[in-house]
């Protein structure tokens, strides 16, 4: 084990995994409560057009996605308010016509994008200190106002009626946390890429969801869910060969079906205790 | 003595569509007031125009003695209760978690709220469910989640309540106690209480006045001479013979 970290790259992958793993873990809280998990996976796949536009016109792939990716969710969140129109089928539209807009670009302007094959799969392996950087400051500012509009967004994802009734800034601090998840996934692309990276933003709030009556508990099994999640597939990646970010998300997904088979276990557990404490 | 609501000749209209027209009646200090109409009446748009969550087109609302545009100062003073039925039921909080939820307001936002635990416990012994505070609110039946979303109303301490279809997907025996818990509140408390409501039968039963509507203003008097108007078979388009009857016939007993 010493001898992995013994490599630069691989110190700098870890670190990544950790933040990231924090971050969208985090955002997968909300995600689930707020049942935004196909908007997750829309977002991802619309920003392949904005990657497309960074790469065929020589700009940087992941700031052209950022704004593809932020534009999309807070349009998104922006046009289901205002018109008669659910988010699913906004984001539907929006998931469409990015992966049309990148297709048609990529094709057209044939050439060699070296990064293309990174952004769409991940190269965890890859991550520079430049973008080490920009994951810590970017995972920093969200998670800190996550943190700050906790109470608020937890209040908004159950009922978020009476918020408005409270005078809460609902529209805000809504549009707030989906420009964060539009953010969260184009830094998390590099890790997994755009196919995978909704897995990160879903899986961990299902997991934590799936075994927790109480949003406490939800959010310590979201957290670990997330971090092992990301930090244990960068290591399978190590010692198997499977690719780092299909390894985080494949071993993701074993916890939820792992939380998807223990929960009636345990709930048959609790139900018996609670009958032997009345007999 | 001051209306606590007072609205005059109230429009609203939802984009190109006036769904409140002409809307006057008064609420006052300490009074239970019913809001029916038939579907699509806009009784909901009512109750949210007196929150301030709808803009007024035309006419003139006050509640708690200011103008509705400035009732960002009162929302302290206000409790609401939203239909349960629009609720995710396996949501992850206590059940003191969901009535502290209650307290969050734009005066507490990035601020710490002092006493929550006691405020919750209060809440939650006027609705009798003391002893429920750190059960999961997903664990309760309907009629105990309604209890629940009644005690995250009055968590604040309003003057005012506003309440969302309450017996809206509850069985008889839970509509019934549900009621009785809301009229002992609405005693003790001397609450303002403003109910909308599609059953005619239950709110009729303990509203001391009834606003009929149909997006423009058909009828404000007591149960009895709303149940017994013509107007209110306008309103709903059919015959409601058997509703009067019965009305007076209960009241021929009391």
């Amino acid at each position: 084990m010493s001898e992995l970290f013994s490599y630069s790259f691989m110190l700098r992958a870890l670190v990544a995994a950790v933040l990231v793993g924090l971050l969208c873990s985090t955002l997968s809280f909300f995600v689930v409560l707020k049942k935004l998990s196909f908007l997750g996976a829309g977002i991802s796949h619309t920003a392949l057009g904005g990657i497309a536009i960074g790469l065929v016109c020589g700009l940087n792939p992941v700031l052209t996605g950022s704004i593809f990716a932020v534009g999309a969710a807070v349009s998104t969140g922006y046009l289901s308010r205002i018109g008669k129109v659910s988010e699913d089928t906004i984001i539907g539209v929006f998931y469409a016509f990015g992966m049309a807009l990148g297709i048609a670009l990529i094709s057209t302007f044939k050439g060699y994008y070296p990064e293309l094959f990174s952004l769409l799969f991940g190269n965890i392996l890859a991550v520079s200190n430049q973008d080490l950087w920009l994951i810590t400051i970017v995972s920093g500012v969200i998670l800190l106002t996550l943190l700050l509009f906790f109470k608020e967004l937890l209040a908004i994802c159950f009922d978020e009626e009476m918020a408005l009734a409270g005078g809460l800034p609902v529209n805000l601090i809504y549009m707030g946390l989906l420009a964060a998840i539009g953010l969260a996934i184009m830094i998390s692309v590099q890790l997994v890429g755009v196919v995978l990276v909704a897995a990160l933003i879903v899986v961990p709030g299902a997991t934590g969801f799936r075994l927790s009556s109480n949003y406490r508990g939800m959010l310590m099994l979201t957290l670990f869910t997330g971090l092992l999640g990301s930090v244990g597939g960068l290591l399978l990646s190590y010692y198997f060969p499977i690719p780092p970010g299909a390894a985080i998300v494949l071993l993701m997904t074993a916890l939820f079906i792992l939380a998807m088979i223990t929960r009636p276990i345990l709930n048959s557990r609790r139900k018996d205790s609670e009958l032997s404490e009345n007999v | 003595m001051e209306p606590v609501i007072s609205s005059c000749n109230l429009a609203v209209r939802l984009g190109s569509k006036t769904v409140l027209e002409d809307i006057s009646f008064n609420v006052n200090p300490g009074q239970m007031v019913g809001i029916i109409g038939p579907n699509g009446a806009g009784k909901t748009t009512l109750l949210r125009a007196i929150l301030g969550l709808v803009s007024i087109s035309a006419g003139e609302l006050t509640v708690l003695g200011q103008p509705v545009s400035r009732i960002n100062d009162q929302r302290n003073r206000i409790g609401y209760m939203p239909q349960r039925l629009l609720f995710e039921r396996h949501f992850p909080l206590s059940v003191g978690d969901a009535v502290a939820t209650g307290l969050l307001t734009r005066f507490t936002l990035l601020k710490q709220i002092k006493g929550i635990e006691q405020k919750v416990a209060e809440a939650l012994t006027l609705v009798g469910m003391g002893k429920y505070r750190l059960t999961p609110f997903q664990e309760l039946s309907g009629g105990q989640q309604q209890r629940i979303l009644l005690a995250r109303s009055l968590v604040r301490k309003p003057e005012l309540l506003l309440l969302d279809e309450p017996n809206a997907g509850l069985d008889f025996p839970a509509q019934q106690q549900f009621t009785e818990l809301l009229l002992q509140l609405h005693r003790q408390q001397n609450l303002t209480v403003v109910m909308v409501s599609h059953d005619l039968v239950s709110v009729a039963a303990i509203a001391d006045s009834l606003v009929c509507i149909d997006q423009r203003m058909h009828l404000h008097g007591s149960p009895g001479e709303v149940l017994r108007s013509h107007e209110l078979h306008d309103a709903y388009r059919c015959e409601f013979d058997y509703l009067s009857t019965a009305f007076q016939l209960e009241e021929e007993r009391k």
